[in-house]
């Protein structure tokens, strides 16, 4: 493949104009054209080759739009091949608006991933925002509505701090072109910035909120996309930009555990796995923090088993939803007697984010607790291990037992759609395949690995752990027991905070600013009446008119600048709104227009 | 056989040889653990026969326990309206 073929092969243009041209197809020949586009870039990515196309000098800052090394490939890969299993999950629906959503997300997240420079980072980084808010929109739900603009409002902060990194970064350093922030930047404001940006993608509490807030209200097939995508470009970033930052190593810590606990007390089956996103991606960001090649290897590597096992936890949990029309684990059970593909091939997915011998998280799991530990972490590598316990207790244990087994809940549903068991199938067959034989996953790996998962005491070390957690969940298995509950998260402070700044804005504040108001009134008025003495009345009338408009200004002013304040967060709103209808409209014109 | 693999956890009839299965297979991780060859391990724990059995079942209780003592005690776990009722 020659330099001038790959510019026009990137991923990220296939999949974005390929999209756009979606609607053109209709019935059979949109369902060939969305399967045949993934294969594409399968093919791509197998014929691609390190270095630097499709430079560009834009108004004297040089940008790279298509960069290609070690670590962008091995994400590129399991982006290529998800994107075939999530267009094939989505095979039977004909919302053809949530299928050119999909491939304008992928293909951004294809863009992020092959950025050379910032702001071809960033336009990526934009664009799946909004792709990806669509996939939550699409449920065509109040509760999805008002979770998508939750969705929505997160990530568009979260652009503007990129921006604003961006910008300052670039003016520190003059080279807007990608890549690990020099030491002597380190700490600086665009730093910071930057790295909040990051963290919000990736879902670092107290920034996580927005994942398991709108995943669980998007459609079925929309969740599969969401739960690959956006916080693995944000694992990819932050191991290109982040590496050896040691507060990552707290942080993803800290998550790791954070998600286990709150899958404990969840009762919606997907809003677990979100849980359990945010927990594993916590393995993933701990390893950047630890910044060794053993560490960003074993980052790289559980990214791309975790892409694969969760989209087949959420492509059962999916089908179970797409089937029963419930998610709540306190309505489900006793599917196993009518779903046992289901069941089968949701369990491979546990046992490969269970970490079990022979399965995929066993042989990239392993490698960071190991680079953790080999790096005097070891209490990050012990506190992860008790993470890795808690993960097979929700997702291997008690998600599919209140799911599949347990209490009947009269429920017989048939299994899914052949094509949703198939692109099930072949997330199952990459779960062991990788487990089984993890050397053509290590050999894609940005460093050399010097790394053996099956050692003797591994393997019986982990199988302890592991089965000695399900004697746990067997004893106490009543304590478990799913509760009809929701769980207070950060959002609580953009859901009910914001609410009660709102009724503490309109009321209290109000009513001391008026009375303040009043009381300089007053004041200036005695004062002035105190001048009068020794002025003319009509300098009095002057003034003390003068002060009068003032404060009527200031009133005036002040509910023009309250009504101005929400003016503008509504009007963006607004904008996102009319934007996002603009869109829809235009694919329903096409799509009504082509029948 | 994919429907008599699943049904064989689901069915209550089955119960009694589960557990003798757990129980062997259980019985069997620990004699392998205490036969394995612990010179590969790098970390302090490598060297403990039986640390991943104890850690395990010590690990479980506690994310149960400490979990539901923090989403109960501490205000985490609310009715399913919490968020549409009216702010007073």
């Amino acid at each position: 493949m020659t330099e001038s073929i790959s510019e026009w092969s990137h991923p990220a243009l296939l999949l974005i104009l390929g999209g756009l041209i979606l609607p053109l197809f209709k019935g059979i020949a949109q369902k060939a054209y969305s399967l045949l586009l993934p294969i594409l870039i399968i093919f791509i990515m197998s014929q691609m080759k390190v270095g630097n196309f499709g430079e560009i000098d834009f108004a004297g800052i040089s940008l790279v739009m298509f960069k290609v090394d070690k670590l962008s490939i091995v994400f590129g890969w399991v982006f290529a091949i998800m994107a075939l299993i999530g267009n094939l999950y989505s095979l039977h629906i004909n919302q053809t608006g949530e299928k050119v959503a999909s491939s304008l997300y992928m293909g951004s997240a294809f863009m992020v991933l092959f950025a050379g420079d910032w702001f071809t980072l960033l336009v990526g980084w934009e664009i799946m925002a909004f792709a990806s808010a669509y996939l939550i929109f699409a449920a065509r739900e109040a509760p999805a509505i008002k979770a998508g603009f939750r969705y929505l409002m997160v990530h568009v902060t979260g652009g503007v701090l990129l921006l604003g990194g961006i910008v300052l970064h670039g003016l520190e350093t003059g080279s807007y072109l990608f890549g690990p922030i020099e030491e002597a930047y380190q700490g600086g404001l665009a730093y910071n910035l930057i790295l909040i940006s990051f963290l919000l993608n990736a879902a670092v509490p107290p920034l996580n909120a927005w994942l398991t807030d709108a995943y669980p209200e998007a459609t079925v097939t929309g969740a599969v996309f969401l739960s690959a995508f956006t916080t693995k470009t944000a694992v990819y970033v932050l191991i290109r930009t982040y590496p050896g930052a040691e507060i990552l190593i707290v942080l993803g810590v800290f998550m790791a555990l954070y998600g286990v606990v709150f899958a404990v007390l969840e009762n919606d089956c997907r809003r677990l796995l979100g849980y359990h996103i945010v927990s594993q991606v916590g393995y993933m960001v701990a390893a950047v923090g630890i910044g060794t090649e053993m560490a960003l290897n074993g980052s790289a590597s559980h990214a791309f088993a975790h892409i694969l096992y969760k989209g087949l936890l959420f492509m059962g949990a999916g089908a179970v939803i797409y089937m029963t029309g419930k998610r709540k684990l306190t309505e489900l059970g006793g599917l196993y007697r009518t779903m046992p593909w289901t069941v089968a091939l949701y369990m491979i997915g546990a046992f490969a984010i269970s970490a079990f011998p022979f399965f995929s998280g066993f042989v990239s799991k392993s490698m960071v607790v190991a680079a953790a530990a080999g790096d005097h972490h070891a209490i990050a590598a012990l506190l992860l291990m008790v993470a890795s316990s808690g993960t097979f207790l929700h997702t291997g244990l008690k998600l599919p037992y209140y799911m599949f087994f347990g209490k009947d809940s009269g429920l017989r549903p048939k299994e899914p759609p052949i094509n949703m068991l198939l692109a099930m199938g072949i997330a199952a067959f990459f779960c062991i395949g990788i487990g089984v034989f993890p050397t053509p996953l290590y050999n894609l790996l940005p460093y050399a690995v010097d790394f053996e998962p099956y050692t003797g005491v591994h393997i019986t070390e982990s199988l302890g752990i592991l089965m000695f957690t399900l004697l746990a969940f067997v004893l106490l298995l009543k304590h478990l027991d799913p509760e009809n509950t929701i769980s207070l998260d950060t959002d609580w402070f953009y859901r009910r905070g914001a609410a009660i700044f709102m009724w503490l804005a309109n009321n209290p504040v109000l009513r001391w600013e008026q009375q303040i108001i009043t009381l300089a009134d007053g004041f200036a008025l005695n004062s002035l009446h105190r001048l009068s003495k020794y002025s003319l009345s009509i300098d009095i009338h002057l003034v003390d008119g003068a002060v009068n408009g003032v404060a009527k200004t200031a009133i005036k002013s002040g509910s023009l600048l309250r009504r101005l304040q929400t003016g503008v967060v509504s009007h963006y709103a607004l904008a996102i709104v009319i934007g996002l209808f603009l869109i829809i409209a235009v694919y329903v014109l096409i799509t009504k227009g082509m029948t | 056989m994919i429907g008599k693999l699943v049904n064989f956890f689901g069915d209550k009839k089955y119960t009694a040889i589960r557990w003798r299965l757990l129980i062997l297979s259980l019985i069997a991780i620990i004699i392998a653990d205490f036969l394995v060859d612990r010179h590969e391990g790098h970390n302090f724990w490598d060297a403990i026969p039986g640390w991943g059995a104890v850690f395990g079942f010590i690990s479980c209780v506690l994310i149960i326990f400490v979990s539901k003592f923090i989403g109960k005690k501490g205000g985490i776990m609310k009715q399913e309206d919490y968020y549409d009722r009216k702010h007073k």
